[in-house]
């Protein structure tokens, strides 16, 4: 049954988090054992999993690093979880001191994190919602007072929206988002797929299962589908393509294999 | 791991100390570079690596040597996310193998001292590593801790005001909420719950919700608790009763819920409460207002259909018995004593009827004015309806007092008997208030038992009288003529119209099976008007097609008329409407008017008759000598024809035929003669009948010895046979 919106969400920690196991596959110690034990199960599927995340940190710092130099001073990270380096208000302000940037999580935990990492910054806050709820972010937004939504924003649904099943219509949440949006505004986005997993479906299906065990199930969706989320964006070059090679910045050939696992890719609003 | 990557090519001068320091930071980043996560490109990560070789180098070649730095180089490589144990095992065989080899040359310093100061930087940059380790991992773990611990706090803050909320919403509600666990044991009511039940709370908590049990509570109440309580149902909602503490009943609407764990195990019950106790008063006696008789307070139609309708429903052995009673004469206290009297009088018989039928199954009420009905069931009723009926005429027979008088009231009874599941309620009404009918004509104070065949009769003339109106659209009607002959020469004189109905399904029924009817609904003056009407036309086209036919002029119709019409004030208007348009002479036209319809007409009622007999239309007295036969009168009717009623003339059918007969009908015609009246007589039979009334002196004669009555056309074949 879903719970009434009256009722808050209890806090278990003896329940896995993604955002916690996200900090666990990055050498974080944001996390509990129960984490722990759940990404490490992941991983016994999976081996290269870190370097997944890693690879997705490092397409989130480029392209938000591409959206500063397009004149983007506004971003919008949903399902940031929790941070722990890199991230996207310290890429942001490195490019220009002056970017705003609202995380969004629906992780009590990451949130209240989110908010003790970011206490007295100005230009950066974490607003409580959910993208299967985009007019909650979208009040949210209005209500942080960071982001001026009549200009443009960089959107970030990087590494979330896999998270989001069919049911609860992720396309119509990323549609509601958009429409919200100012021309010129650009989608930053990475979604986990089979393809590019240097291992046979069955073998990364064991992965899937974990996280459909934690009830926090992972959709594993085709390039087809993931290129559906920008309807509405033109896409920017080089198009949806592995992480490591939207706009490398060094060698991808260098790069492990692992972090060609799933799509990337970032699209303007016309 | 793997083997540490090649150098690669220099960029400054070669072989320059600068150029080996960067050789050795890009051998040191190839090294850790894939057991990051960091997010720096590679010669990002390479670049920050840069400032720590070089520290690394100046420790190795301090004057006085101080390992103290490499711990710092163990430091930072935490602080760059090099948090991987591998990082620091990398690191440690990329200093062992090149920091000597690349960076060593130069100063005094021996390659032995090399080894040895490399050994204790490795040794430093090791323990730097797990120091900054550990310190970052306990303050990670405790911040995540903090951001647990807070976000629960939060949580609990929200759980906490939405329970404050609830708890409100829970004790302040208008309806009453009740929570047991699934064992039935009571753990919450909120405060209109327990004033619903009487304002105990301990009295509601002490009690077991499967012992909450009333005498009325509906069939499938506990079938539908057991359900919930087992989780095989969500909630269900029913009408319940309660006794409250003093015995009193509660009645509510009752909605009751499963509430289940996050698991959706079943854990509770909720119950939710509506007081409907004062509504259900309330529609008790609306429904008692509905069903009763505000005067008399006796069942009404309503009631009485219900319990008809039980009584009817088949069952074996199942009978009735249904009086129904009319008063006889009540208008007549209604009328001279007043409204109140009459009202005080239907009370009184109310009271009386009532003590007739108190035994079980046996009900009294009244249908409206002052008809009633008694009802009684059972197996017995063959016997018990006829005691009933004579119960019920033997309370009314003492007078009762009203205003000082004493009046005798008297009723009639339809008794009806039989068993059940044969009839509809509605139909032995019917057969009763049929029955009712026939002892009131049988003079009244008594009672007649349902007969199927007078029923039957009265249903048809019921059915009939019905189905009037719409075959006088449909035109079911229509008419037969039948001549009227001259006795002297034989010649067709005329016809009288005959009107026939050509029923679907009882075939043609002749004028004394409707037009009482009609008589009786008023249908007779259009159904009048349309048989003059085609009558006048017929007569008219008859003349046209033969002028002259006969030596008394043209062919004449006689055309009946019957009280009401007679009485109708646009007889005069229509008649000379309808002559004016068809052009018939008013003097083809002959009114048969019955003699008992013309009994004590005054001059007002005459004026109309006398009106058209002006004009020149005949009038006929019908049916002469069957009624008072008031001579007198005679000479005050605008009469022209007198038509000798068949009864006289029947024994004139066979010779010798009766003297008397005889002499009235000579005495008669000689009186009719004397005051200019022709006569005409019906029934003519036979040709010796028709030899002897010629004789008598009687003028024009009809009968089935010249003709039966028929279509038009046989009328004009016959008026042509006379005129050849």
């Amino acid at each position: 049954m879903e719970r009434p919106a009256w009722a808050p969400q209890g806090i278990d920690i003896s329940v896995p988090s993604v955002s916690r196991i996200y900090d666990y596959y990055l050498g974080g110690s944001h996390n509990f054992e129960v984490d722990r034990e759940a990404a490490r199960e992941a991983m016994r599927f999976m081996p290269g999993l870190p370097k997944v995340m890693q690879a997705n940190r490092a397409f989130m710092r480029r392209a938000v690093r591409f959206a500063v130099g397009e004149g983007i001073t506004q971003f919008l990270d949903i399902g940031s979880g929790i941070p722990t380096f890199g991230n996207v208000h310290e890429v942001a302000h490195a490019a220009n001191p002056e970017a705003r940037v609202l995380y969004v999580d629906h992780d009590p935990v990451a949130v209240a994190h989110s908010e003790a990492v970011l206490e007295g910054n100005p230009l950066a806050g974490i607003a409580a919602a959910d993208l299967r709820k985009p007019q909650d972010i979208l009040s949210a937004v209005e209500s942080s007072q960071l982001l001026d939504l009549s200009r443009p924003v960089a959107l970030l649904l990087v590494a979330v929206l896999h998270f989001v099943e069919d049911q609860d219509d992720p396309y119509g949440a990323v549609a509601a988002l958009r429409d919200a949006l100012a021309p010129g505004s650009v989608l930053v986005l990475t979604h986990a797929a089979y393809e590019g997993i240097p291992l046979s479906e069955e073998e990364a299906g064991g992965t899937v299962g974990v996280y459909r065990n934690i009830k926090n199930p992972l959709v594993m969706r085709s390039r087809e589908e993931i290129a559906g989320f920008f309807e509405g964006y033109g896409m920017l070059e080089p198009g949806l393509v592995s992480m490591p090679l939207w706009r490398p910045e060094g060698e991808a050939d260098q790069e492990d294999p692992y972090a060609f696992s799933g799509f990337a890719g970032v699209g303007r609003k016309a | 791991m793997s083997k540490p990557p090649k150098p690669q090519p220099p960029v400054l001068a070669p072989d320059s100390p600068e150029d080996r320091l960067r050789r050795f930071a890009t051998i040191w980043s190839r090294a850790i570079f894939p057991v990051t996560a960091t997010s720096l490109t590679r010669p990002e990560f390479e670049q920050h690596l840069l400032p720590l070789a070089r520290r690394l180098i100046d420790a190795l070649h301090g004057r006085h040597f101080d390992p103290a730095p490499a711990q710092e180089i163990g430091v930072a490589l935490v602080a760059v996310h090099c948090t991987d144990p591998d990082a620091l095992s990398r690191t440690l065989a990329v200093v062992e193998s090149y920091l000597v080899l690349y960076c060593g040359a130069g100063d005094e310093l021996t390659a032995e001292e090399a080894r040895a100061r490399c050994a204790r930087l490795q040794h430093a940059i090791a323990a730097g590593f797990a120091a900054a380790l550990r310190e970052r991992t306990r303050s990670e773990q405790e911040a995540i801790a903090r951001s647990a611990m807070s976000a629960r706090s939060a949580a609990l803050d929200a759980l906490h005001a939405t329970e404050t909320r609830f708890r409100a919403v829970f004790e302040g509600a208008a309806i009453g909420i009740g929570i047991a666990d699934l064992q039935g044991r009571v753990l919450e009511v909120n405060e209109t719950l327990t004033r619903m039940f009487g304002g105990i709370e301990g009295q509601l908590r002490s009690r077991n919700v499967s012992e909450w049990v009333h005498p009325e509570d509906a069939p499938q109440v506990w079938r539908l608790y057991d359900e919930l309580v087992r989780g095989e149902r969500d909630h269900y909602r029913v009408e319940k009763p309660y006794y409250r503490g003093d015995g009193t009943v509660l009645w509510t609407n009752l909605t009751v819920s499963l509430l289940r764990d996050a698991e959706g195990r079943p854990q509770y019950q909720l119950a939710l409460m509506e007081d409907t106790t004062e509504r259900r008063l309330l529609n008790l006696r609306l429904r008692y207002e509905a069903t009763h008789d505000a005067l008399t307070g006796l069942p009404n139609r309503t009631l009485f259909f219900e319990r008809l309708e039980k009584a009817l429903a088949p069952g074996d052995g199942k009978r009735f018995g249904l009086c129904y009673l009319d008063l006889d004469g009540f208008k007549a206290v209604n009328d001279s004593l007043g409204h109140s009297a009459g009202d005080r009088l239907l009370v009184e018989v109310a009271d009386r009827l009532q003590s007739c039928a108190t035994g079980p199954g046996e009900m009294v009420a009244r249908l409206g004015g002052d008809e009633f009905v008694a009802l009684t069931t059972g197996p017995d009723t063959e016997f018990e309806a006829d005691e009933l009926a004579s119960r019920i005429l033997n309370t009314l027979a003492t007078p009762i007092r009203i205003e000082g008088r004493e009046l005798t009231v008297r009723g009639s009874i339809g008794v009806v008997e039989g068993p059940a599941g044969e009839r509809s309620a509605a139909e032995v009404l019917r057969s009763a208030d049929i029955t009712m009918y026939r002892a009131k004509s049988a003079g009244g104070n008594r009672f007649e038992f349902a007969d199927a065949e007078a029923d039957a009769r009265a249903i048809t003339r019921h059915g009939l009288t019905n189905a009037l109106p719409a075959a006088l659209e449909r035109g079911e009607f229509f008419i037969e003529y039948q001549p009227l002959v001259h006795l002297g020469d034989g010649s067709v004189h005329g016809a009288e119209a005959l009107v026939r109905w050509s029923h679907p399904q009882h075939g043609v029924l002749g004028p004394d099976r409707f037009i009482p009817l009609a008589e009786h609904t008023g249908l007779i003056v259009p159904l009048g008007r349309w048989v003059m009407q085609e009558s006048v036309r017929q007569a008219r086209a008859w003349q046209e097609a033969h002028p002259g036919a006969t030596d008394g002029g043209p062919l004449r119709i006689n055309v009946n008329l019957s009280p009401t019409q007679l009485y109708h004030p646009g007889l005069v208007a229509d008649t000379v409407e309808m002559l004016e348009r068809t052009g018939l002479t008013p003097g083809a036209l002959c009114l048969e008017v019955t003699e008992s319809a013309l009994i004590g007409a005054d001059d007002d009622l005459l004026k109309p008759l006398r009106q058209l007999a002006e004009m020149g239309v005949d009038i006929a007295l019908d049916d002469f000598g069957t009624g008072y036969s008031n001579l007198a009168n005679l000479r005050r009717l605008p009469v022209s024809v007198l038509k000798l009623d068949r009864s006289f003339t029947q024994s004139m059918q066979q010779l010798p035929a009766d003297p008397v007969d005889m002499k009235i009908v000579e005495g008669i015609v000689s009186l009719a003669h004397s005051l200019s009246l022709a006569v005409t007589v019906e029934g003519v039979e036979t040709g010796a009948q028709a030899e002897q009334l010629k004789e008598l002196g009687c003028d024009t004669a009809q009968g089935w010895y010249y003709a039966r009555p028929g279509a038009p056309d046989r009328i004009h074949s016959l008026a042509l046979v006379d005129a050849v």
